[in-house]
């Protein structure tokens, strides 16, 4: 009795033992910054290692020529998800207190999102605020406020209209310059005989449909960094109601699609030919040449973003991204470093040109002439940065983000989609969206002004 | 096992029972202790992993933290489920599962109900085959199956418009806001149909075959036999399987998620219950409010399949 009693003692013991070890395995796996697991190989395993969550394409070139050329600071990367994927798990993180990366790649519009919970290190305290001038200047209004600076930018989104010559000239109509022309060209379009839509208007594109409105001088948000709990609301201004209220027109005249963007069936549509414009950002055409279906006589040109008075035009900018460094991390200085050095090389733009199809905000690069005279096969070789797109990115002034943007998105798409779907007209979709952030901004503790 | 080792230690000193009692008692008293250790383990995962976290969300569901009032947790007692339960998109989303449990649960059950009983009567080869058929959906992870039918409903990839256009019509836009409530039934039922199927026709299997011969000599009819024999036999089943739909339901989360990809506009963040609290926690960082809406909608599904369990007592057997 007594033998078998221990015999059994034994293997609860050992049962136990066993579950524990299954415990630890379990905690191990998300250990802290130091016991990471990088997705890159660290070529000086001595150095300091500081990790870095992005999902750029290509990034692990990237990352290891920076491992390469530098001897004390290594990077270890890892692809946390794209946009809302890794924002998701960075708000996690947050809350929890443990498990952000020390560099995180964070899109400009997110940056308010999360300088707002004390999540991001102001790395003028490491020299930042020098780099000033190496940087567009809407680029570096999106990552500063006052003197603080909240991230280093990488790339951006100066927009520009990229269209199909082959179906423009099939249907003898001249391509647009203005929004005036641009619904006329819609109209001709269709009455010779063209049977899919001059654009698509996604009721669900966010970003696109924010720089739309700025363009006609919206500024939904007064925000800053160094009054964080104060925010200006006026969503529903007059300018955002013309521009949405020209879409409305050319939805109610079946010129313009409503097709949600981002699908699959959208990313189709883009490249066979349903549509003649594609209002891009510059890494658009990167985003065309990796659709697959597309029409084969397809001819891609690229052209000014259409204004609302050619005599002042005004540019706007779609995404766009940054690093930043979490207040998580252990060695800020040594993150800022790397925040700072990823990119500031013509040898790692050349990598984040040609193999990412990233725009550069890093002025030395965006300037130079082996940037500027590119020229886009995809686009029969016209040089689509000098004629398009370093323009938009130049007259760029910035933009004032919410602290709380993918609730205010979410609160646009659904507006939006009730407005095409229920046919209501555009102030109605505006003003439901401002009552219901002006609501929402007051309940998180917000003092809102209107 | 301690009466059977009693009676032999009485078998070899047939002195009296005084002599066996406290050796026994004794040897209980450490087998209770061995069974606290075969249990720790599982407590132990059991404590950290479901105890502790309800614990730490229901005390989240009762402090307060906006997003402007950084990082001071504030305690509020109730006012976070006074919040929830006047909070228009909560009740809008509770009420729109509880019309997905309407039409949902009846439907899969029917189905199920129905696929079994010819199964259960029928014992050919072809039968075994389409038993198999109609439980493999279940075998295809929840994500898979919602992002192939977003395939299947996808206007230009899918091939309704294709079976559509072989008699001249023009297919309907699956993920539209008018159809994605039954877009999303038809998945759902597909998914889960074979797995109740298979419960109730192992239910069916257990019946004593005397029964239906003497059904048969009765006079009964097959259709008789089913409605009248094997439907009632197996009732306890039949509750069992509504539970897990009416639970399963109540937190509609995967497939609205997943198809919400290809359908933003018909398919909002707060579509369901679950869908909020998820956005609200992860996209909205609002875990307080979330933990609350968590709560809310635990303890509604508790007390909906309570009262269902109450009143099938009866048919349930638990009485």
């Amino acid at each position: 009795m007594r033998r078998s009693a221990r015999r059994r003692g034994v293997a609860a013991a050992a049962a136990m033992a066993v579950s524990a070890a299954g415990l630890a395995a379990c905690s191990g796996g998300s250990g802290g910054a130091a016991e990471a697991t990088c997705t890159n190989e660290i070529k000086q395993a001595d150095a300091t290692q500081v990790t870095v969550w992005a999902w750029y394409p290509s990034f692990e070139t990237i990352v290891d020529r920076f491992n390469e050329t530098h001897t004390d600071l290594q990077i270890c990367w890892t692809n946390a998800g794209q946009g809302a994927d890794e924002y998701n798990k960075f708000q996690t993180a947050i809350e929890a207190g443990t498990g952000a990366p020390d560099v995180i790649m964070l899109e400009a519009e997110v940056l308010p999102t999360f300088t707002i919970l004390d999540s991001l290190v102001d790395l003028s305290e490491y020299g930042a605020g020098e780099l000033e001038a190496d940087y567009t200047a809407g680029s570096w209004s999106d990552v500063s406020g006052g003197d603080s600076v909240y991230a280093i930018p990488v790339d951006g989104g100066p927009m520009g209209m990229l269209y199909r010559a082959d179906i423009f000239a099939e249907h003898g109509v001249e391509v647009p310059t203005t929004w005036d022309e641009f619904a006329t060209a819609a109209q001709d379009l269709r009455d010779a005989g063209f049977e899919g839509h001059i654009t698509d208007f996604p009721t669900n594109g966010n970003a696109l449909n924010y720089a739309l409105f700025a363009q006609n001088g919206w500024e939904p948000f007064q925000y800053d960094a160094a009054k964080p709990t104060e925010i200006g609301i006026n969503v529903d201004s007059p300018e955002a109601e013309e521009v949405l209220g020209y879409w409305k027109g050319l939805i109610d005249d079946d010129l313009v699609a409503t097709e949600d963007a981002f699908t699959t069936d959208y990313n189709a549509a883009l490249v066979d030919g349903t549509y003649a414009v594609y209002l891009a950002a510059a890494w658009g055409p990167g985003y065309l040449q990796g659709l697959s279906e597309a029409d084969a006589d397809a001819e891609w040109r690229a052209a000014p973003l259409p204004q609302w008075d050619p005599e002042n035009p005004v540019q706007v900018n779609w995404g766009g991204s940054t690093f930043a460094v979490t207040t998580q991390s252990e060695q800020p200085e040594a993150a800022a470093t790397v925040a700072k050095e990823l990119f500031d090389t013509d040898e790692a733009w050349r990598l984040g040109v040609e193999e990412a199809a990233l725009w550069p905000q890093w002025k030395p690069m965006l300037e130079s002439d082996w940037f500027t005279g590119l020229e886009a096969p995809f686009f029969g070789g016209q040089k689509i940065n000098e004629e398009v797109f370093l323009d938009a990115a130049n007259g760029y002034e910035g933009f004032s983000f919410s602290p709380f943007q993918v609730y205010a998105y979410d609160q646009q798409t659904q507006a939006l989609f009730d407005m095409v779907e229920n046919d209501t007209d555009a102030a109605t979709a505006l003003g439901t969206v401002q009552d219901g952030l002006v609501q929402y901004a007051t309940e998180q503790g917000f003092t809102v002004t209107e | 096992m301690s009466s059977v080792l009693s009676e032999s230690k009485s078998a070899v000193t047939p002195g009296g029972p005084a002599r066996t009692t406290r050796p026994t008692s004794k040897i209980a008293s450490r087998r209770q202790r061995w069974g606290y250790v075969y249990v720790a383990p599982f407590a132990a995962v059991f404590a950290v992993f479901l105890v502790l976290p309800l614990g730490y969300a229901l005390w989240m569901s009762l402090h307060n933290k906006g997003i402007a009032t950084a990082g001071r947790n504030v305690f509020v007692g109730a006012d976070n489920y006074v919040k929830a339960f006047t909070d228009p998109v909560f009740l809008e989303g509770l009420w729109r599962v509880l019309r997905f449990v309407l039409v949902m649960v009846p439907v899969q059950v029917l189905v199920a109900l129905v696929a079994a009983l010819l199964l259960d009567t029928l014992a050919t080869r072809l039968s075994q085959v389409s038993r198999l058929l109609i439980f493999v959906p279940y075998a295809i992870p929840a994500v898979i199956g919602a992002l192939m039918w977003g395939f299947l409903y996808s206007p230009r990839f899918g091939p309704a418009q294709d079976l559509f256009g072989l008699v001249g019509l023009t297919a309907p836009d699956f993920l539209s806001s008018a159809n994605i409530f039954g877009s999303l039934v038809n998945i759902v039922t597909w998914q889960w149909v074979g797995y109740y199927m298979i419960i109730i026709y192992a239910a069916l299997r257990s019946i004593d075959p005397s029964i239906y011969e003497a059904a048969v000599l009765d006079g009964a009819d097959r259709r008789q036999i089913a409605l009248r024999i094997k439907v009632p036999m197996i009732s306890s089943s039949m509750v069992m399987i509504v539970v897990f739909a009416l639970i399963g339901t109540l937190q509609f989360f995967t497939e609205p998620q997943v198809l919400r990809s290809s359908a933003m506009g018909a398919i909002p963040t707060d579509y369901t219950p679950n869908m909020y609290a998820f956005a609200t926690a992860f996209n909205y960082s609002q875990f307080n409010y979330a933990s609350t809406l968590a709560f809310s909608l635990g303890f509604l599904v508790f007390v909906g399949s309570y009262l269902f369990l109450f009143l099938t007592r009866k048919q349930s057997g638990l009485k």
